[in-house]
């Protein structure tokens, strides 16, 4: 690998030191780089600014989501904005009240946790303590597909197949076209290999250790995985169900497609009402020209989106950092 | 109480708990079931998807634009051609950026210094937003410099934004696999430090960065949540044509479809899933070979 670069390097420096006079005269010429590398500093400049780029998008998520959200908060008082229980922001006499669109976001997420968390869980715990070699050198990869299929193609399903044939007619769960139930169900398979793989490398991370100190002790499999592995892991399995919520809060698609486009305290899972993204989508895909009052409606929806889902993920970190064992 | 010589003859018997147990055993069946629950999800889902669009799985999809009216021959042909261009752009925007950042904050990054650990901090967070923000992020950048919003070009930068995070850190890992011994010959050669990252760790580091790379660009393609704002016609029934050119792109296009009463929109959307499907699994069938056979273990 490195024997090409040497030869290269060498055919480059040699016509510069050979100069005999210098040689003679002051051997240290010979070594010196007499120009500066400025190519150098340049590239090693590039290489920052991307770095800073990270930054500066930071800043820009939230000037472009904040500009206009105050313009919407110019005109429709916060206090409304979060305790108003009506939203209906196209209608003549137009309300903004995000509740609706609250509960709408807070049933699918809880739905979909209901499912992720524990078929998440248990298929961590099942491929980091109990899976042969071979088993989870399939099962693996199949978790893999799972977590790279679009989120429009679980929305396609929760619309066409979970909501009319599994809901409907398999389990007599009447819901309509459109449920937060079906919705939340399909956002809980999506989110499962989420939740799976961060607690299985959270799992696989305990020490070996552990767990012949556990087995020596007397404990069988099961007693060690579920008082010894799994306290241990703790930290990584709080991080997973928590990124598997934030992801849950801002999933779009599915929501889009399956929840329904009617804003609505929603009561009860079989019931349809919109979600904050599914808002967004929808109010997105239309023409609402900038600087009126429906477009800036989006930035501030998104605005309390991106505030809410910042918050999750700084909350996890700080849980994290509290609670980790360091092996 | 026994004395101490009495129990040293009473052979010592601790209670065993076996593995099979009737606890146990129901415990192995709930963690087999969430597996199984996960892998029966997908199977329902492939084989429900494939036989509702398996009727339109036909030339039309691919050499046909959509239609408002006869949706029993609409094909995804602008779709098409809108996913891969904005892929391309996405790809060549997303890349350079990611790779630079990541050879930063790998190679050259003092981890003390308060600005490198903003950025570490950041880049967290970034990672955890969600995707229809970088679509309003894009349509309000777009906005203030004046451009139009829903053309390639938006398009691709949201992606781009939406996945930057994810290469610098796949290059990040691929660059910290590379052994320091190799940096250290590099330097004791002569070589400066950004000749060594050039010629020696980052050659070493391209096929993890590939592969990190491809399976990113995949999440871009089948993405539709940024692009909502930022596409998103309804019936684009013309061929992109360069980055100012209005587009739509599968994941779109399907959003589009499945929103249609219509059961012919229905089956259209399923074949149009079927094939950005079928797309994925050739650029994560391409991620692992190139993994398996060109990373090197050191």
């Amino acid at each position: 690998m490195s024997a090409p670069s040497t030869t290269e390097g060498s055919s480059k420096t040699a016509p510069r030191g050979v100069d005999p006079a210098s040689y003679d005269s002051d051997p240290s010429q010979f070594l010196k780089q007499r120009r500066g590398r400025y190519g150098e500093r340049v590239a090693m400049g590039g290489l920052i600014g991307s770095a800073g780029l990270s930054v500066l998008i930071t800043v820009g998520i939230f000037l472009a989501l904040l500009v206009p959200a105050l313009d919407f908060f110019r005109e429709i008082s916060i206090g409304d904005f979060l305790s108003g229980q009506r939203w209906a922001p196209t209608f003549a006499d137009a309300d903004f009240g995000v509740l609706p669109l609250v509960t709408g976001t807070l049933w699918t997420t809880a739905i979909g946790m209901l499912i992720a968390v524990p078929f998440g869980l248990g298929a961590a715990v099942y491929l980091a303590e109990y899976a042969p070699h071979r088993v989870r050198s399939i099962l693996k990869p199949i978790l893999e597909i799972l977590a790279g299929i679009p989120s429009v193609v679980y929305g396609y399903f929760a619309l066409f197949f979970v909501a009319p044939v599994i809901l409907n007619d398999l389990l007599h769960i009447g819901v309509g076209t459109f449920s937060v139930l079906a919705a939340g169900l399909v956002l809980g398979v999506m989110i499962i290999p989420t939740i799976a793989s961060i607690s299985e490398d959270a799992l696989s991370a305990v020490p070996q250790s552990l767990r012949q100190a556990s087995l020596a002790l007397g404990a069988n499999r099961m007693r060690t995985t579920t008082r010894v592995v799994f306290p241990a892991a703790i930290s990584g399995i709080t991080a997973s169900v928590v990124l598997g919520a934030s992801r849950a809060v801002g999933e779009t698609m599915i929501v889009a497609l399956a929840a329904g486009p009617q804003a609505r305290i929603v009561s009860s899972p079989t019931e349809s009402g919109q979600t904050m993204t599914g808002f967004i989508a929808q109010t997105a895909t239309g023409e609402s020209s900038p600087g009126t009052l429906g477009y800036n409606t989006l930035f501030a929806v998104g605005l309390l989106l991106f505030v809410v889902t910042l918050l999750m993920n700084v909350i996890a970190g700080m849980v994290v950092r509290r609670i980790r064992e360091v092996y | 109480m026994a004395s101490l010589g009495s129990l040293a003859t009473v052979p010592l018997k601790a209670k065993r708990e076996g593995d099979k147990n009737a606890k146990s055993i129901v415990f192995v069946g709930l963690l087999w079931f969430a597996v199984l629950f996960a892998v029966l999800c997908l199977a329902v889902l492939l084989i429900d998807t494939f036989l509702d669009g398996r009727t339109r799985l036909d030339g039309n999809l691919f050499t046909r634009y959509t239609s408002e009216v006869i949706p029993e021959t609409a094909g995804a042909r602008a779709a098409i051609l809108g996913s891969a261009l904005v892929i391309v752009l996405t790809a060549a925007m997303a890349i350079p950026l990611g790779v630079a950042a990541g050879i930063y904050l790998e190679e050259f990054a003092d981890s003390r210094r308060w600005y490198n650990r903003i950025i570490e901090v950041n880049l967290t967070n970034l990672a955890a937003v969600p995707a229809i923000v970088y679509g309003m992020l894009t349509a309000g950048v777009a906005l203030s410099i004046g451009l139009p919003r829903r053309i390639v070009l938006c398009g691709a930068i949201a992606l781009a934004l939406l996945i930057l995070p994810v290469i610098i850190l796949t290059t990040r890992e691929a660059i910290r696999a590379v052994p320091q011994e190799i940096r250290q010959g590099s330097l004791a050669l002569g070589a400066t430090p950004l000749q060594t990252v050039w010629r020696q760790t980052l050659p070493s580091a391209v096929p993890g960065i590939a592969t990190g790379s491809i399976l990113a660009l995949s999440r871009a393609l089948g993405e539709a949540a940024p692009l909502l704002l930022l596409g998103g016609l309804v019936f684009v029934n013309y061929d992109p044509n360069g980055l100012f050119s209005g587009y739509t792109v599968l994941p779109i296009q399907i959003f589009n479809w499945a929103q249609q009463s219509q059961l012919a929109f229905q089956q259209v959307a399923s074949a149009a899933i079927m094939l950005m499907l079928v797309l994925l699994l050739i650029m994560n069938t391409l991620a692992i070979i190139i993994r398996n056979r060109y990373q090197k273990r050191w």
